[in-house]
């Protein structure tokens, strides 16, 4: 029995490690184009790409380093600092060769959830059904010195010995343009433009207080990514203040309050957006698309788009958001679309789009 | 008691009230200057204690009857109320007295803002506090002389009454940009405080931009951006420019370098293109591309070029100017 036993648990162990090292090379082959997709995204989800990339098939010209960075971002864009979270699948074609899945993506990311939508073809082949996983081309820029000679604005402020009447340097002079209020979906949203008027670059944020009809304060609130915070001399920005749980009606007046700040900041870099349009995705769904040129020489690793919609008035009527999960390269297009609701899209008779900027290493 | 009587007692009581009232009094002038000293006659033998109770302190000394009093100058630096009392034995002579600013020999000076634009009226706001060598409050008037300047222009300069110690001002912003030289000064002494307030453009004015087809890009381009006063609006200033064609709208937020924003948009065989600087709209041009057929096209984009929103190249291409309203 003293010999028996550490026996057993000798070739017990070696059962158990022998089956887990092995068991998750033994890949189940996907008896439909649903269950392919299935099982590469389950895999994507649990972070093994290995795995996942197996039910990729072979037509789809794709290495396992594109697709690595495909479902793992690069550059330290935000889906580098992202996790799927979340996969439901819809077939929308089969037939006995091949198939189109929808799967509708939840990413849990450092920005909140990001969703997106890809319908896949998958094949049918030898091994089980496979994905024809779509490779995004991304167009390389040849090596090249691209000189950046925009200027910065840095700041000496004032010194601990001046006296007391000596100015310091003042924050820019900031100023709301235009400004609406709407009720939606049970919240009370203030709606507006600021444009920095002065020649200095400032940290501006928007506070707003709603006033009751007794004139007390209903609540206080303020914009938080639904603007573009640092702005440039004459730079216009558009803010999105939302009052969760409101009534318009209940509203008397509503107080504003932007504020601003000196902050150092770069010219740099500028990134142009083309090609906006109002499209209908394949959901049905209205979004407004177009793709981000950054025409500067360093990487801007997460690009946030800031949508800002008109009716036939001119007035503000929405104001939305996305951040792309790509990072911008130099030179380089990447695509973006920004969620717009269908009853929304019928008084858009204008929009605009700025972006935002987040740059890590920014004194490379 | 006869009626004489009464009337001599009475008369020797006041007198003796008055005699009490004058003895309980210190010698001290009612009215001095600040840092101004001074000299207490007192008389009887023994020793007394003297208390200067001022608005920035108290003194408390032993002193010889006989013997005078000194308080120098710098016990009495801040103007205000005094009491002055001199205690021997149980008997107090009190004087109340008051200490004013001396001469005018400083200013504060506070100037706002610290950056403003060309040509406002009265932008530049000034703020200047006199006081004496002791740092009091000149309650009494004093003009105040205050002066702006910018290189090369002639100094716009105004003389103002301090009224209880503050004088103030406000000013027109010059036309011309830079650091304006903000001084207020004390007349016929070298008292001076100087302030800079930095004057920048202000909006641009008859914004216009210029576009020039390239190979594979529309190349837009503003005139130098002045403000309304000629002034060169500084580097880093957004230029938005916007194209819109069949495949939606392009835009792109430019800097002004050099004077001269610029920004490259799609090429586009329709396109109209605008721009605007903050809230100021510039001109609107219009092209339209006479397509020369596939060969070649490339080239002959290359050479287009378009000025005032005409096309100079023998009106292959058709842009037009037009003004603009409002921006959406």
């Amino acid at each position: 029995m003293s010999r028996v036993f550490p026996v057993v648990l000798i070739i017990l162990t070696v059962v158990l490690v022998a089956f887990a090292t092995i068991s998750p090379g033994h890949l189940t082959s996907a008896t439909s184009p649903d269950q392919a997709v299935r099982s590469l995204l389950e895999r994507v989800k649990g972070r093994d790409f290995k795995q996942a990339f197996s039910y990729i098939s072979a037509a789809s010209n794709i290495d396992e380093g594109a697709f690595y960075q495909d479902v793992n971002g690069s550059e330290g864009s935000l889906r580098t600092y992202s996790s799927l979270q979340d996969v439901d699948t819809k077939v929308l074609k089969e037939s006995d060769t091949e198939g189109t899945v929808r799967a509708d993506l939840v990413w849990s990311s450092a920005v909140g959830a990001i969703y997106e939508t890809r319908d896949l073809h998958v094949v049918k082949e030898d091994s089980g059904w496979k994905v024809l996983w779509p490779q995004e081309k991304q167009a390389n820029l040849p090596p090249q010195v691209i000189p950046v000679n925009y200027l910065r604005w840095d700041i000496v402020h004032r010194g601990a010995d001046e006296d007391w009447g000596a100015q310091n340097v003042e924050p820019p002079r900031v100023r709301i343009i235009s400004m609406n209020a709407i009720e939606r979906d049970g919240n009370v949203i203030i709606l507006g433009e600021i444009e920095n008027e002065d020649t200095v670059p400032g940290f501006v944020a928007v506070n707003a207080t709603l006033l009751g009809k007794d004139g007390g304060d209903l609540g206080q609130e303020s914009s938080f990514d639904k603007m573009s915070h640092t702005l440039l001399p004459k730079e216009v920005s558009p803010f999105r203040i939302d009052f969760p749980k409101m009534k318009l009606a209940s509203v008397k007046s509503v107080r504003m309050q932007p504020n601003a700040m000196l902050v150092p900041a770069s010219a740099d870099p500028v990134i142009a957006v083309q090609h906006q349009r109002m499209e209908t995705d394949a959901r049905g769904h209205h979004v407004l698309k177009g793709e981000l040129l950054n025409e500067s020489g360093q990487t801007v690793n997460i690009p946030h788009v800031l949508a800002t919609y008109y009716d036939t008035a001119g007035r503000v009527v929405w104001v939305s958001d996305a951040y792309s999960d790509r990072a911008l390269l130099p030179q380089v297009p990447v695509p973006f679309a920004v969620d717009v609701r269908d009853v929304l899209a019928e008084i858009v008779h204008n929009y605009r789009v700025t972006v935002n900027n987040y740059t890590l290493d920014r004194d490379r | 008691m006869s009626k004489l009587g009464y009337i001599l007692l009475a008369l020797a009581t006041c007198l003796f009230a008055s005699y009490v009232a004058h003895a309980g009094e210190l010698n001290i002038p009612n009215q001095l200057s600040s840092g101004q000293g001074f000299s207490i006659p007192t008389s009887g033998t023994g020793t007394a204690t003297f208390y200067l109770i001022g608005p920035a302190g108290v003194i408390k000394r032993a002193v010889h009857l006989g013997d005078a009093v000194n308080v120098a100058g710098e016990e009495t630096r801040a103007a205000g109320r005094y009491v002055a009392v001199l205690r021997s034995g149980d008997s107090n002579d009190t004087k109340v007295f008051f200490v004013t600013p001396g001469r005018p020999a400083a200013l504060n000076f506070l100037a706002r803002p610290s950056r403003v634009p060309t040509a406002k009226p009265d932008a530049i706001s000034g703020v200047a506090f006199v006081f004496d060598g002791y740092k009091n409050l000149m309650l009494e008037s004093v003009p105040v002389n205050f002066s702006l300047a910018v290189e090369k222009s002639a100094p716009a300069s105004r003389t103002v009454p301090a009224k209880d110690g503050i004088a103030w001002i406000q000013m027109a912003s010059g036309r011309s940009q830079g650091a304006a030289q903000f001084v207020a000064s004390l007349p016929a002494t070298d008292v001076s405080v100087r302030r800079v307030v930095q004057q920048v453009a202000g909006d641009a004015c008859n914004l216009h931009m210029k576009a020039q087809a390239m190979a594979k890009t529309i190349v837009v381009e503003t005139d130098p951006i002045r403000d309304c006063s000629g002034n060169a609006v500084p580097d880093g200033t957004i230029v938005t420019f916007t194209e819109t064609d069949s495949r939606g709208l392009s835009t792109v937020d430019a800097r002004v370098k050099r004077g001269i924003a610029r920004a490259e948009l799609p090429l586009s065989e329709n396109a109209t293109i605008s721009v605007a600087a903050g809230v100021v709209l510039g001109n609107e041009v219009h092209i339209r591309w006479a397509s020369p057929g596939n060969g070649g096209a490339g080239a002959a984009r290359a050479n287009l070029k378009f000025k005032d929103g005409i096309a100079t190249d023998g009106g292959r291409a058709n842009a037009e100017g037009s003004a603009t309203g409002g921006r959406e």
